[in-house]
This record gives C-alpha cells, sequence and structure tokens, in this order.
C-alpha cells in the first residue's frame, strides 16, 4: 500500500493524469474543430444537399390556349379528360390489382402490365397512365371499387376539344406528340417527352402563345422516392386566347356547301385582308391527333389522293383558268394595248404560229368588246389580246396581284403558284419562249398556276381598287386578363396603279358575268345583292394517248381528267366587302360546280351581317 | 461490510452526467424513430428499459467492494475467452460470422465480455508490477499475451471494430503504466508494421470501408452513402439545428443505421452546432472525472481500473464520432449512453459501475 501511494505520488505518474486529460481535450478540440468545419463553413452547401435529398419538383399540366371566331365563339377548347393511373410506391400486390381493374377497364392484363413497365422509367411519385381518356362510366365503376384498387386514381388531365370537328382543321392545325428531334432542337427547353406539342398550322406557329405556363408542385419525398406531402405550389397558368379572322357560321356554310366535292374555298375581307372563312375538302379530325393517332388511320389519311391532310387553300395549285382573264383585261388597258371598245370578231378558233387555238364555244361569240369577252368568257378575245400584250407585260402585272409568290399568309405551308415569264422560261426550260404559251397564258392555262389564297387576294385587290392585302389569320391573342398581345393591322403589300376607268370597265365586266342574262356566272346571282365575279374552268395536264383510252362508254371523263372548276367574286359589287375564290377540283363547270359554292358564301354573308344588329338587340 | 462513507461518498456527479447524457440520447432515439413505426414497443421505450437495466447493475456492481473483483478478473476473461472461442466455432458451423450468443433476452456479445474482462485483467497487473522506471520490452509479455489471445478470436469473427477497442483501452492502460523510452519507440515501430501488414490481412469489405473513407464521393451509392449521408445531415444542422423531429436527413431515412451507430448524426441535424458543443462538453467532462477518480483511487488496482474504463469510454466516443462526421473509417462502434442497444448499455454501465465503486471507496483504507 505505501509501494502503491509511492508509485502514485511520482511526478511522471501525476503527470500522466493531466496529460491524459490534455490529450482528451485535444482529441474533443479536434471532434469540436471538425463540427464547426461541417456545420458552419461547409453549412449553406450541405444545408441545398439535404434539401436536394428530401424535394422534387412534379409539373402541373397547363391547359391549351382556346380558340375563338372572330366573334368570340369558341371553335376549340379543352376538355378535362379522365384517366386512371397507378402510384406505383401504394402497390403491393400488382398482379391482383391488374385483376381486378382489368374488366373495369376493359383492357387486358398483359397492357396493363406493359404501361406499368413503360412507367418504370419515371421517378416513383409520378403516377403512370394506365388508361387515358377513358369514358364516365368506367370513372364511376373504378370508383367504385376503389376500396379494393389501391394505389389506382383517376387523373383529370386537359385535352383539346375540337368544337367544330374537321371545320377549320387546316387552319388550326393539330398537337402531336414531341418527337426526340424537337426536344433536343433547344427550341423547346420547357417540355418533357410525352408532351403534345402544335404539330401543323395556328397551333405550330402560336404554340408559345398557346402553351401556357406549367405549374410546379413542389413535394417532399423519402429515401425511397416516396410523395410525402406537399411544400410549394403554383398553379399553372391557362395558354392565351387567340381570336381567329374566320367567323364560325360562314365556316360552317362554307363546309356544308362543299357536300362531298374535293377543293378549297376562302373569303376575305377586302378591307383588312381578314380571312372570314377557309376551307379545304376533304379535311379531317384532329381530334385523332389528340390520343396518339393510330398507324392505320394515320395511313389512310395521309395516302388518301384527295389529300385531306393539305391545306388546298394555300398549297393547292391550280391553273387559274379564265378567272385570269380579268388581269389580261386590266393589263392590256394600262398598257394602252386596247381601248375599253376593242372588238375582236370570234369564230370559235384562233391560230397562231400554226397551231389552232379554239374557243370554249364553238362557233365563236361574233363580235367582242371587252365586257362580252368577260362576261361571255370570250378566249379568242383574249388570246388575240394577250398576243398583242405579250407575256412579259402580262407577267409583270399578274405578279403585282400577287400571283406567283406566297401572298404572305401568316401560317406555314403556302406554295407561291406559278407565273412565267421569258426569263422564267429560259432559266427552268433553257427555251425560247412561244407565241402560242403567251395564248394558252391568256386563259390562265399552260405554266399559269395558282393557290386559291391567291385568287381571293387578287379578287379582292380589284375590289378595292388595287389594294394588294397580306391575308391574316388572327384578329388578337389575348391573356386571361385582357391584355392584347398581338393584334396585327392590315397589311397593304402593293398599291396598284390603274386608272378609274380601267378599274370600272373591268369591274362592269365582272358584275356582267353574273348578273347580265347572258352571263357564265349567272348561277351566282343574288337577288338583294350585286355580286361580281369570274368562272374559270381548267383544264388538268393529260397525255393524248389517255384522252382516248379513258373515256367513258357514256363519253364521261374519268374523275381525275375532269377540269377544275373555279369561281373567285366579290360582293355588294358597288361597295365590296367580301372577296371569295372557290375551287372544286374536277367539278367540270366553274360556273354549274363552284358559283353556287361561291354564291351560298355571299349570300350567308350578307344574312350574318343583317343577323348581327338583330342579336345585339336581343 | 457496509459503510455510511460509502453513501455519502457516492458519485453523484458521475451518475448524473451519465444520467443527462443518456437521456438526451433517449430523447433524441425517439426523434430517430419518430416516423417509423416498425411494432412492438418502441425503441426509446425499450432504450429506457436498458437504461434502468444499466443502472441498477452499475449500483450492483458498487455494493461489491472492487478489490474483490480483483480476484475474479482472471476468471472473467478466462470466460471471455471461452465464449469468444464458441461463437466462432458455432459461427463456423452455422450461419457465418457470428458475433453474439442469444440468450433470449439478451445478445451476449463475448467481444464486450472480454472489453471489461481485459481492464479487469490489466489493472490486476498493472497495480502488481508497475515500477517507477516503467515496463522494458521483455516485462511486458504476460499483458501482451493476455491482450493478443483475444484479438485474434476477435479478429477472426471477424470484427475489426471490437479489435480495435480492446487494443485501445490496453494501450491506453500500458501507457499509464509506464514504458521505458527504447520499450515505447520499438512497440511504435512494430505497432506501424502491424498496421501495415494488417492492411493485407484486411477482409475486402473492410478494405473498401477504409478507401471510402479516404474518398466516400467516388461511391456515393454504395460504401460512401453512409459517410455522405451522415455529413449532410451533420452540416445541415448549422449552427442552431432544424428542430426536434425536424431533421430531414432522419425523418425521411435518409440517413442509414440512425438509431444506432449514427444517432448522432441525427442530433446533430435537429439540434446544430450549439446542442454538439453541449453533448461534447459532457463527454469531456465524463472523461476528465474518470481520470479525476484515478487520481483519488484509494489504491493501484482502482486506479487503472478507472484508467481502463476510462479509456473504453473514450475510444467508444472517439471512433464513433470520428465515423459520423466523416474523420474516420465507419466501424461499428456505438456512442455511449446514446446509441440504442441493450449491450452496449450494459457494457457502459457495467465500467459505470466499476468508476463509482472505485470512487466512493476512494477513503476506505
Amino acid at each position: 500500500m505505501a509501494l502503491d501511494q509511492k508509485w502514485k505520488e511520482l511526478p511522471a505518474v501525476q503527470s500522466r493524469f493531466l496529460f491524459y486529460s490534455v490529450a482528451a481535450g485535444i482529441v474533443f478540440l479536434l471532434l469540436l474543430l471538425r463540427l464547426w468545419y461541417l456545420q458552419i463553413v461547409s453549412y449553406e452547401d450541405l444545408q441545398a444537399r439535404s434539401i436536394r435529398n428530401r424535394t422534387r419538383v412534379l409539373s402541373l399540366d397547363a391547359p391549351r390556349g382556346p380558340i375563338f371566331d372572330r366573334n368570340g365563339v369558341l371553335l376549340v377548347d379543352n376538355r378535362p379528360s379522365f384517366q386512371v393511373s397507378v402510384m406505383r410506391q401504394d402497390v403491393e400486390n400488382r398482379s391482383l390489382l391488374f385483376e381486378r381493374l382489368s374488366p373495369l377497364l376493359a383492357m387486358k392484363t398483359s397492357e396493363l402490365e406493359r404501361r406499368w413497365q413503360e412507367g418504370k422509367r419515371f421517378p416513383i411519385y409520378r403516377p403512370v397512365p394506365l388508361a387515358q381518356d377513358v369514358s364516365r362510366k368506367i370513372v364511376e365503376r373504378v370508383q367504385e371499387h376503389s376500396v379494393d384498387l389501391p394505389g389506382i386514381l383517376i387523373e383529370v388531365r386537359p385535352v383539346r376539344d375540337y368544337l367544330e370537328h374537321g371545320s377549320a382543321a387546316h387552319l388550326i392545325g393539330y398537337l402531336g406528340e414531341i418527337t426526340e428531334k424537337e426536344l433536343q432542337s433547344g427550341d423547346f427547353n420547357q417540355y418533357r417527352a410525352g408532351e403534345f406539342v402544335g404539330k401543323t398550322a395556328l397551333e405550330k406557329k402560336y404554340e408559345p402563345y398557346l402553351r401556357g405556363e406549367k405549374g410546379r408542385r413542389l413535394v417532399e419525398v423519402d429515401v425511397q422516392g416516396k410523395l410525402l406531402r406537399q411544400l410549394q405550389m403554383e398553379p399553372s397558368t391557362p395558354g392565351n386566347k387567340i381570336y381567329l379572322t374566320i367567323d364560325r357560321e360562314l365556316q360552317r356554310a362554307t363546309d356544308e356547301i362543299f357536300a362531298e366535292e374535293s377543293g378549297a374555298a376562302v373569303a376575305l375581307d377586302v378591307k383588312t385582308g381578314e380571312i372570314l372563312a377557309m376551307v379545304s375538302r376533304p379535311t379531317f379530325n384532329p381530334a385523332l391527333f389528340v390520343k396518339g393517332i393510330a398507324g392505320d388511320e394515320w395511313r389512310a389519311l395521309a395516302k388518301d389522293d384527295r389529300h385531306p391532310l393539305q391545306n388546298k387553300v394555300i398549297a393547292g395549285q391550280y391553273p387559274p383558268g379564265s378567272t385570269f382573264k380579268m388581269i389580261v383585261a386590266l393589263a392590256a388597258l394600262r398598257e394602252g394595248v386596247i381601248g375599253t371598245e376593242r372588238t375582236i370578231d370570234c369564230r370559235g378558233d384562233f391560230v397562231v404560229g400554226g397551231s389552232r387555238y379554239r374557243c370554249w364555244k364553238k362557233w365563236g361569240h361574233g363580235l367582242t368588246n371587252l365586257n362580252k369577252a368577260l362576261r361571255e368568257s370570250c378566249d379568242v378575245w383574249f388570246y388575240q389580246v394577250g398576243l398583242e400584250l405579250g407575256i412579259d407585260k402580262l407577267s409583270k402585272a399578274a405578279k403585282e396581284f400577287g400571283l406567283g409568290s406566297p401572298t404572305g399568309y401568316p401560317l406555314a405551308g403556302e406554295r407561291s403558284g406559278n407565273m412565267p415569264s421569258q426569263e422564267w422560261k429560259h432559266q427552268h426550260y433553257n427555251k425560247p419562249w412561244y407565241a402560242g404559251e403567251t395564248v394558252i397564258a391568256s386563259i390562265g392555262q399552260g405554266f399559269v398556276l395558282a393557290t386559291p389564297i391567291q385568287l381571293a387576294v387578287m379578287m379582292a385587290a380589284i375590289a378595292n381598287n388595287g389594294k394588294v392585302l397580306k391575308p391574316q389569320v388572327v384578329r388578337k391573342i389575348e391573356d386571361w386578363e385582357g391584355h392584347l398581345l398581338l393584334h396585327p393591322e392590315p397589311e397593304i403589300v402593293r398599291q396598284l396603279d390603274y386608272s378609274a376607268a380601267d378599274w370600272k370597265t373591268v369591274k362592269d365586266g365582272l358584275v356582267a358575268v353574273v348578273n347580265d342574262a347572258r352571263g357564265t356566272g349567272r348561277v351566282a346571282h343574288l337577288d338583294n345583292v350585286l355580286v361580281a365575279g369570274k368562272t374559270g374552268t381548267s383544264q388538268v395536264v393529260r397525255r393524248k394517248s389517255d384522252e382516248e383510252e379513258k373515256l367513258g362508254k357514256d363519253g364521261e371523263i374519268p374523275y381525275r381528267f375532269r377540269p377544275h372548276a373555279l369561281f373567285v367574286a366579290y360582293a355588294p359589287a358597288e361597295k365590296p366587302e367580301i372577296a371569295v375564290a372557290v375551287v372544286v377540283e374536277h367539278g367540270q363547270s366553274g360556273g354549274r360546280a363552284a358559283g353556287p359554292i361561291a354564291k351560298r358564301i355571299i349570300q350567308r354573308y350578307m344574312e350574318l351581317k343583317g343577323q348581327v344588329p338583330q342579336e345585339q338587340k336581343e | 461490510m457496509f459503510d455510511r462513507r460509502l453513501v455519502s461518498n457516492f458519485d453523484w456527479v458521475l451518475l448524473f452526467t451519465v444520467l443527462i447524457v443518456a437521456g438526451i440520447g433517449i430523447a433524441n432515439l425517439f426523434s430517430a424513430t419518430a416516423s417509423w413505426q416498425p411494432g412492438g414497443t418502441p425503441l426509446y421505450l425499450k432504450q429506457m428499459l436498458w437504461l434502468s437495466g444499466g443502472i441498477l447493475i452499475a449500483l450492483t456492481i458498487c455494493l461489491v467492494d472492487y478489490r474483490h473483483l480483483e480476484y475474479f478478473a482472471i476468471h472473467l476473461y478466462c470466460l471471455g475467452l471461452g465464449l469468444l472461442l464458441y461463437v466462432l466455432l458455432l459461427g463456423r458451423s452455422t450461419m457465418g460470422a457470428t458475433r453474439w450468443i442469444n440468450l433470449g433476452f439478451i445478445n451476449l456479445q463475448p467481444g464486450e465480455v472480454i472489453k471489461v474482462a481485459i481492464i479487469l485483467v490489466l489493472a490486476r497487473i498493472f497495480s502488481k508490477t508497475a515500477n517507477p522506471f516503467g515496463y522494458g520490452l521483455f516485462e511486458i509479455w504476460k499483458p501482451a499475451l493476455l491482450l493478443l489471445l483475444p484479438v485474434v478470436l476477435i479478429l477472426k469473427e471477424p470484427d475489426l471494430g471490437t479489435a480495435m477497442m480492446v487494443i485501445f483501452i490496453a494501450v491506453s492502460m500500458l501507457l499509464f503504466a509506464g514504458l521505458k523510452r527504447g520499450t515505447l519507440v520499438v512497440l511504435g515501430l512494430l505497432g506501424t508494421f502491424i498496421a501495415v501488414a494488417g492492411w493485407f490481412g484486411l477482409h475486402d469489405y473492410q478494405r473498401a470501408r477504409i478507401r471510402t473513407f479516404l474518398n466516400p464521393e467516388a461511391d456515393p451509392l454504395g460504401s460512401g452513402y453512409h459517410i455522405i449521408q451522415s455529413k449532410i445531415a451533420v452540416g445541415s444542422g448549422g449552427l442552431f439545428g432544424k428542430g426536434f423531429i425536424q431533421g430531414t436527413q432522419s425523418q425521411l431515412s435518409f440517413l442509414p443505421e440512425r438509431h444506432t451507430d449514427f444517432a448522432f448524426s441525427v442530433f446533430a441535424e435537429e439540434w446544430g452546432f450549439a446542442g454538439s458543443l453541449v453533448l461534447l462538453a459532457l463527454y469531456f467532462f465524463l472523461i476528465v472525472w474518470g481520470l479525476y477518480v484515478a487520481r483519488r483511487a484509494a489504491d493501484r488496482f482502482g486506479l487503472f481500473l478507472a484508467v481502463g474504463v476510462t479509456a473504453m469510454i473514450f475510444w467508444h466516443i472517439v471512433v464513433n464520432l470520428g465515423m459520423v462526421i466523416g474523420l474516420l473509417p465507419v466501424v461499428g462502434v456505438p456512442l455511449p449512453f446514446f446509441s440504442y442497444g441493450g449491450t452496449s448499455m450494459v457494457t457502459m454501465m457495467i465500467g459505470v459501475g466499476l468508476l463509482m465503486n472505485v470512487s466512493m471507496r476512494r477513503f476506505m483504507f
């Protein structure tokens, strides 16, 4: 014991107590330093990482902007669609769940399983869609059984609702799932795979206005990614409202009158260039594309030789035929080639360069002046005048009216048609221009091609004494607070320089076409409004050998070789408001096939004009 | 044998310090397990039971004069060795590496028994042979052998953490007993050599842990995950913490083993640097108090006993904290009085019992 005490009293041993305490203190200080480093120095970084650990951002779909007609009538809306989805994290017995769900949804379990597997590439807190756009009945059935269906939820998602079905489908366009290429292009930064974007026409062009702002839900998840609660929510902002220039009633009427015929019709406001109606037939229902169109349906649409997906108003190129004659007349007047009373004796044919060109009227029109030539569409008169004018002057005048180049239609897909000249032929065929080519160009055949929109713009320019207008499709774009985001002003591309007398001469001729007893456009006559117009029947290119072969027993020409029927018009003639261009593909006769359509459009326009004040009274 | 002085000299300071730490630990456990319901008794209640049991054991130990324990040191040591052997053989024949024996109410871990036994047996030897000049190299063959036998068996299990703890305790006691300078140098070189050679004897998972410790970000989903998540938890606590049951890392289960080895991460996340500072201060006080008890001990056996127990508590704290804050590799060492677990609690409370025993009998001679 004494030994014990002595050893313990040794300074060396005593100092060990101090040494151990100090050593322990240093170690604890080191630990504290480390804690200081983590909790104070690295705090912000580690705090941020802890937040990233536990939070996820879910996006909320924004309803796409609605589309209205010029009067605020809803054309395209969004409707809620029901989607049956499964929250993977809440499912314990998947096969049992699918067995129960299969009869309710009328889907095979293998199909459900396939969708489940597809959904695995998404984070676990994101519901996997099993069935899209299901009926209310199915929703009710699923809800009744919800107790037996853990993890199944009904989601409501906005989808495009086309209230007018196929009407104006070419103007509005359709949506489609965003492609890999689009995603990588950098123009679609806010989008993710599986979302729908505008693929054509208006839906494509105004995608940035229509898509709205996605909402965000900040949620908390645990280590397995299981969704625990919502931390924050920013609701989505719906897309902006687009008001079109078209009038739904006029659009409907145009669609109806076309019935089974193929072709195109467009009506313009002659003062503003606003498109009041725009129909391309046959049409398609854009709703098909909402669910993701099936391969067969797509092929059927794309392969149909009547081209339902093409907007023929802007992309259909037709020889304008006799509707072109008014340009020849105007150009000849301006260039001083003819006076108003220039008379030509039509004997039914015309010979130039050794070739014989016929007038449509076998026995000829006899003595013909400008008014009669337009009214009765005398070809020989125009052959002669066109030849005297020359192709280059004719071409220049036609181009001023907007033929041969795009009119400036604001949406994609417009084609330029064609207006030949000597230089053009030299460039494209490296051949000189022949007089015979001028002859047939003078009646809008041969190399001359025009789109219905070009013809409408041309007609409007005549109606308003020379203002070549840019067609408009959008009246305004508004957000939900009523702020104007876009409000296109009428745009005059060119002011044409013709004398008042020239305008009057040609316009009188156009009035006579419809209103004179011998006019070729009698069919478009209306009692209460003076219509000015011009018929056109344009040959479809065909080979000689075909002609003989394919002629049917009863003399019927096969459909695809029948000439196109055209009619252009404006009204009221005294104070024009509306210009119309109609093409009925293979309609045989401009007067008979296209005239009634133009007439109906004008008639309906006048009816609607009369109705507006009435509606306001109510 | 019972003396009034025993009551008046009872070490209340030690007991209260331990109880405060354990109390914080139980509150922390309540938070750590708040978000999951494993069924059955909640863990914080179980831990309270373990604590009560531990206090009972500690008080029971106080009843017996520690000098009587000196006699039983060698028996306990042999029992520990036997259990280690038993586990090793049983483990081989049945289910691979097993570290415990199921006694029904508690999993008896021979490693824990050895920790206590080695303290007792070394205290006994050192108290008899310590001399003013320190040990020479050839005077320590006996303690060295007594240390090496169980360490080899533990490493065979394999349980690197426990083996390290046993070595650290023994070395701390040996250094306190004193070594000649030459012996110190030789042993230092030998230790370094063994450490280097040992690297090649490590299991793959052990090596992976050390590599991960050196660069946790290299394998953030694999073995680095624990360390990264623990660092995020601790660091995101900031100065004052996220608040009780508000720690997102722990409540949302990003933190693994958050009721046992990583309990301190939960605490640091929810109470911040301020809370950590308080807890570390308590622990530091405990260590200094343990050394104080050793210094006041009535005899050399008591002194070494107290030093051993203090070393055991100290190394557990340091290795655990070092691990959860990314200073040391991940080795499964619980934080004394704080981590959930009956075995750890019982071992530590036995240690506390021994300390109190020494402390209250300081005037007994």
